[in-house]
């Protein structure tokens, strides 16, 4: 019997892109990390999620007739026409060693680990960059003026691509003080859930103990009873609304 | 006229007591001011070489920063700063080609050609609110305070973008007569106090600042009035290191023009956060009965 | 110090390069010294500021690769404010300090400072200080 060989109307249109100065036809639709393995390139560095939030992917390219350098994420970004690209799958940035129990989540925490900090000439090639749109710029000011809060939520959406160090005029590892910054951020400054931690004091002194004992030795039918049966808030309730039963409040 | 105000790296953090007094100086005057959104650090120093133009991108996007928030000038607390924006302000203003060539570079932002005036504090207090003005609003005089006022250099130097006479000025002496003080004139008023030499020859800025001190100390200073952070560092914080090294030192108080001025204006004693300045001018500001209680 | 001036030590190359960087015609210094007078730090200088000029219009590069003028200067100023022929000597101490820094070498290193200093400074003094003497 003769199978008919059905041959697709339309094929994906191929376009040439530049791999490392060299040229390859590759499907318009593909991303460039796509793209790449099309072309034959087996990844073993830069490539990782897959899915735009690890950073391992950095990707700067250019167009034709175009002097701007452009970058993305090889596993996002879609290929173009004559597109001119490289990987930048690591870039060396200086990472301060040190132990961050003896910080105390002061500016100058920061200042006396990375004192290349005030080097800053704020030339924005950082910023300009980002795959990520994080305004690098701002939290790198942010924090030569002590205000490492900022700077943890200006640089929250950095991915550790390195990009931004590889630009530096002033050769700072802009990504590393970004993360000192919002551990900083995190363990000193943003306010405790004391809440939690009375709760938790109250689980480990029992006082759930025998209501959850209770329950447990329910048979089925008078647990979905009591289920069906609790007093629930009503909807329109007000702020003062307070249980009949305030035991476990 | 809508004022932008730049504050500065160090303002909010070591030099909190400049920026909190002057704030409520600023409000007890009626001067309006809206805190400049999104500034970055100027750079402290203007770039000297002739073809330097990344140098000048720090300072020209603050004053963009400025003019997208739609003043017309830009007040600075800092010397360092007012010298700083000045002259990148003159530079778009006056130079064609460099200014060209910076507005190319930064395209991300909108264009500038030095359209707005950048002033300091002083000069400002001066010119646009008057010392008559000031004089009116004063309640506590600083009766019986000899105080030398120190100019430094940033205020003075180039010409171009002097707010007084390098070799003469009289702008502080004005500000200080204004607040019922006495004017301790000393030579030195107008020498550097070695400025960022602290870090690369910390010997030399030290003996270039205990001379300064010595010198204000010789004519019967009781306090000496700064308006540079740097300044302040130089010849407040560095003393305990003059002590130790130079037989005969004597610690001399050390506070901000704007510290005095509030003051002076009888605003509340937190607002100059005292504790960031030497003990030396607590004690003297309260031997005066100039504080009501030693901030904690 | 005993200086040999010929052709031989007198580097034209140099001066044009800090005539290029500084902008400033030195050439027209004549030595009255006011530089000198004015500038506050002369006494850690192994060159006052008017050497300094007469050493540059000479071409003696090698005379001043050795002395610490450039890098004991606080910008300060006064030397230019005063010079009676309207020579920026501020930004020819720039361009000398240029002339070793453009080369990717720093006068001083921020990773070198010492913790107790950098908690200590303003972020000011860091930030000149690292403008002025670092690449």
């Amino acid at each position: 019997m003769k199978t008919e060989e059905v041959t697709a109307e339309v094929a994906a249109k191929l376009i040439p892109i530049y791999i490392m100065g060299k040229k390859y036809d590759v499907p318009e639709s593909l991303t460039i990390m796509k793209a790449m393995e099309y072309a034959g390139y087996k990844y073993i560095r830069g490539c990782g999620c897959r899915g735009g939030v690890c950073g391992a992917c950095a990707t700067v390219y250019r167009k034709p007739g175009d002097y701007k350098i452009y970058t993305g994420l090889a596993c996002q970004t879609v290929v173009e026409p004559e597109m001119y690209l490289t990987q930048l799958p690591f870039y060396p940035a200086n990472r301060a060693v040190y132990d961050f129990a003896e910080l105390e989540g002061k500016p100058e925490d920061v200042f006396e680990l990375y004192p290349e900090l005030f080097r800053c000439v704020a030339c924005n090639a950082c910023t300009k960059v980002c795959p990520m749109d994080v305004e690098v710029l701002d939290y790198i000011s942010a924090l030569k003026r002590g205000d490492i809060k900022a700077a943890a939520e200006i640089s929250f959406d950095c991915i550790q691509c390195g990009l931004c160090a590889s630009r530096c005029f002033a050769e700072m590892p802009q990504y590393h003080i970004g993360q000192l910054a919002r551990r900083l951020n995190g363990a000193y400054l943003t306010p405790r859930a004391e809440h939690l931690k009375t709760m938790v004091a109250n689980i480990e002194a029992e006082r759930f103990k025998e209501g959850l004992d209770s329950l447990k030795a329910m048979d089925t039918d008078t647990l979905k009873e009591t289920y069906q049966d609790r007093e629930m808030e009503p909807a329109t309730a007000g702020e003062d609304w307070a249980p009949k039963d305030n035991t476990y409040l | 006229m809508k004022l932008s105000y730049y504050p500065g790296c160090t303002l909010k953090t070591k030099a909190k007591n400049l920026e909190v007094s002057a704030l409520a100086a600023f409000d007890a005057l009626g001067v309006e001011y809206e805190e400049m959104q999104r500034w970055n650090c100027c750079g402290a120093v203007f770039s000297l070489a002739d073809d330097d133009l990344i140098h000048m991108v720090a300072p020209v996007r603050d004053l963009v920063r400025a003019k997208e928030a739609g003043s017309d000038t830009v007040v600075t607390l800092c010397s360092m700063c007012y010298n700083t924006l000045a002259r990148a302000n003159d530079l778009m203003k006056n130079d064609k080609e460099k200014r060209n060539t910076i507005n190319d570079f930064m395209d991300e932002e909108p264009d500038y050609a030095g359209e707005l005036r950048v002033v300091h504090f002083l000069n400002y207090l001066r010119d646009d609110i008057g010392w008559d003005k000031v004089k009116a609003a004063v309640k506590n005089p600083l009766t019986g305070m000899k105080l030398a006022p120190y100019y430094g250099c940033t205020l003075l130097r180039p010409k171009e973008v002097a707010i007084d006479s390098p070799d003469s000025p009289v702008l502080l002496n004005e500000f200080i007569e204004a607040l019922g003080g006495e004017i301790t004139d000393f030579a030195h008023a107008n020498t550097c106090c070695g400025s960022y030499q602290v870090l690369g020859n910390p010997e030399a800025a030290l003996k270039v600042s205990y001379d300064i001190l010595t010198d204000a100390s010789a004519n019967g200073a009781d306090a000496l009035v700064l308006t540079c952070p740097l300044c302040d560092y130089n010849l407040g914080r560095r003393q305990d290191a003059m002590l130790k090294k130079y037989e005969g030192a004597k610690d001399m108080p050390v506070l901000y023009f704007t510290q005095l001025l509030a003051v002076a204006l009888g605003l509340p004693v937190e607002t100059c956060h005292f504790e960031l300045n030497r003990n030396s001018t607590i004690e003297l500001l309260q031997s005066r009965n100039l504080l009501e209680k030693v901030p904690a | 110090m005993p200086l040999i001036i010929s052709r031989r030590t007198s580097d034209e190359k140099f001066r044009e390069k800090v005539l290029e960087l500084s902008g400033e015609e030195f050439m027209k210094c004549f030595q009255c010294g006011t530089c000198s007078g004015s500038c506050p730090m002369t006494e850690h200088l192994d060159a006052f500021p008017r050497k300094v000029m007469a050493l540059l219009q000479l071409g003696q590069i090698d005379a001043l690769n050795e002395i610490n003028t450039p890098w004991v200067c606080a910008s300060c100023h006064t030397c230019m404010v005063r010079c009676p022929r309207g020579v920026d000597i501020t930004k020819v101490m720039e361009a000398l300090r240029l002339t070793k820094l453009r080369q990717n070498v720093n006068h001083i290193e921020p990773s070198n400072l010492q913790p107790e200093e950098i908690i200590d400074l303003p972020q000011i003094a860091m930030v000149s200080g690292f403008r002025k003497m670092t690449s």
